[in-house]
């Protein structure tokens, strides 16, 4: 068994920015990881994917984006070159290939069971991240063995799928992305789309994660969130990070022959059923766009900047097809695959301490895990700030939440000073 | 001169809506509802339905009186026309649901109503339930709901209102979506 003030688990850039900021405060810690340094981006994510926040707001405790293209959206495989970078750049105690069994309480902390060892520590930081697991609604059940079934953790390229029609289910970041690129191949695409977030990737010449910086929409913190639960569970906007800075949306979609259904209901008999509401659910989001606009115009006038910036316009509602069917045979061989861009899910299945709410979601006030001082949640969405669902958001809850990590090693030191770890007494 | 701050009054108490969900999050269990009918038929295609309790909040509750549903097919059906036909009450049914929603929504956003009126049309074509043509469906074909509202509010606003009561509407979604159906035979 050995000591460590504080375990970190998982070596994305959540876990990373931890680390550095424990550094920082001189708090001895090990990052572990089952993989290597950004596994996720490394291995779980398809080749051609970009953030969707442009490069200038990729930044990390320490580290500002200094390449050439601030306007850009970083590959996914640059960011792994970032990140792996950034690791060697603040010296992060990274154990790689190093999987956590389970993490239980101690005495006096934490017990960490992983693949090379026991570890006590004081202070435990879950950082694997939202996005562990893809969220396949229940409807999967009943699509036919003869279909075959991706997830965004499983799809690489449109060029490996069998040829054929292809369902995507799911409208937010992921599904209008693989939407296009998979149709682009020359599979016809069906896209099923539930509530989205609609969103245009530029306005008024900004982009538009410039406009919900400024407008103050991303600061907006956990605690001042009317439905919070609601926040949480938001589906990610509908962007894509292209250098071209193009807008995808359902119109740009079904303007390129994507064939856009409801939401998809349930696979009865070999039969997918959407549902009816697709006209109410893009009049919500259209709706929703609109009202953000609003408040960008509001604040662009506000501020004075509207002689800087292009004037305010507004984008065509989304049209739907009155003929988009509502039910489609799986059996037929019109469609060949099905892909579940919906959503994703954390896995704590390792986790071994009673937190969770009737859900199964950890409990939490920003991080700050209800029940079990000295355990702390990471990179998960609206987690302390609406930007937390994003690297520069996950990279200032680690720095709010370390700050909080070190007030607790204190207040354990005062209140127990016998009970203190040799890696503590360090920090005298 | 007296300014007079007149809250919006919708008739919908939205604090005990608000409690409610509050108190049904914190205690799921009470929050499983079981409404139901009971149906005797009377003669051809005739039949009288009843409405009187259900469950809910964890125990067996029951409406103020017992309301009673005539359900019949018209003349042209070749029958008796005693009551409204089961898709009217279909229609009724999704109007009224989303009519509640639209007093419910605008409370909620401040939004006081002086009229709400709707009308309601489902398009059908009665081949499918004649078994004449198997390439027709037996239900709607599509559903159109118009409302007229006059209010003290934008027409964006409106829109907003009747898209978050759709949203957040019972028989909407049960119209819209499929639901698992058993029926047997006791």
């Amino acid at each position: 068994m050995t000591r460590t003030t504080a375990v970190v688990i998982g070596a994305g850039h959540a876990g990373l920015a931890m680390s550095r900021c424990l550094t920082e405060r001189s708090i001895d810690h090990v990052v572990l990881d089952r993989g290597e340094v950004a596994n996720s981006w490394r291995t779980q994510r398809w080749p051609s994917m970009r953030l969707l926040t442009p490069n200038w707001q990729t930044r990390l405790p320490g580290h500002d984006y200094a390449g050439d293209d601030p306007h850009g959206y970083m590959p996914v495989a640059e960011v792994v070159a970032t990140l792996s970078r950034y690791a060697r750049l603040i010296s992060a105690p990274v154990r790689t290939a190093t999987t956590v069994r389970t993490v239980c309480a101690a005495p006096q902390g934490f017990e960490v069971h992983a693949d090379d060892g026991l570890r006590c520590a004081q202070a435990v930081v879950l950082a694997t991240g939202a996005c562990s697991l893809p969220a396949i609604p229940g409807a999967a059940d009943g699509v036919p063995p003869s279909i075959t079934t991706l997830t965004p953790l499983t799809y690489r390229d449109p060029g490996r799928l069998p040829a054929g029609g292809v369902l995507v289910v799911g409208a937010s970041a992921t599904g209008v992305q693989l939407a296009g690129e998979i149709h682009r191949s020359g599979r016809p695409v069906t896209l099923a789309v539930g509530e989205h977030v609609r969103l245009p990737r530029t306005y008024r010449g900004r982009d538009i994660f410039w406009w919900l910086r400024a407008t103050g929409l991303l600061a907006e913190r956990y605690d001042q969130i009317d439905d919070l639960t609601r926040a949480r569970h938001l589906p990610s906007p509908q962007l894509i990070g292209t250098p071209e800075r193009t807008t995808t949306d359902l119109n740009t979609l079904a303007a390129q022959g994507v064939r856009i259904v409801g939401r998809l209901g349930r696979v009865t008999d070999g039969v997918a059923q959407f549902s009816g509401s697709l006209a109410n659910t893009c009049a919500l989001a259209d709706l929703k766009m609109n009202r953000f606009l609003n408040r960008a115009d509001e604040w662009a006038t506000t501020s004075g900047l509207d002689d800087e910036l292009r004037p305010p316009h507004r984008y065509a509602p989304t049209r739907i097809d009155p003929r988009a069917p509502l039910q489609i045979d799986l059996t037929s061989g019109e469609i060949t695959t099905v892909l579940w861009a919906t959503g994703f899910r954390p896995d704590h299945s390792w986790l071994g301490i009673p937190v969770r709410d009737r859900t199964g979601h950890i409990r939490h006030d920003g991080g700050v895990v209800t029940g079990a001082p000295g355990l702390y949640l990471l990179g998960m969405p609206v987690l302390r700030t609406r930007a937390s669902t994003y690297i520069h958001g996950a990279a200032m809850d680690s720095e709010a939440l370390a700050g909080h990590l070190h007030d607790f090693l204190s207040s354990q030191r005062r209140s127990h000073p016998a009970a203190s770890w040799a890696g503590a007494d360090r920090h005298r | 001169m007296t300014i007079t701050d007149r809250p919006v009054d919708n008739g919908v108490n939205v604090q005990a809506l608000l409690d409610a969900r509050g108190a049904l999050s914190a205690a799921p269990e009470a929050a499983q509802f079981t409404w139901r009918a009971s149906c005797t038929w009377r003669n051809g295609t005739h039949s009288q339905s009843t409405v009187a309790d259900f469950t809910g909040l964890g125990a067996e509750q029951h409406h103020r009186t017992t309301y009673d549903f005539d359900v019949d097919h018209p003349e042209c059906f070749a029958s008796e026309d005693n009551g409204a036909t089961p898709v009217e009450y279909v229609l009724v049914g999704l109007v009224g649901c989303v009519t509640a929603g639209v007093a419910a929504v605008a409370q909620l956003r401040g939004i006081q109503l002086r009229s709400v009126t709707a009308t309601i049309e489902g398009q059908m074509n009665v081949l499918g339930i004649l078994g004449a043509d198997p390439e027709v469906r037996n239900g709607f074909e599509s559903i159109l709901l118009r409302f007229a509202i006059d209010a003290d509010a934008s027409r964006e606003d409106l829109e907003a209102v009747i898209a978050q009561s759709q949203k957040r509407s019972a028989v909407f979604d049960i119209v819209t979506n499929p639901t698992k159906v058993l029926v047997e035979l006791t």
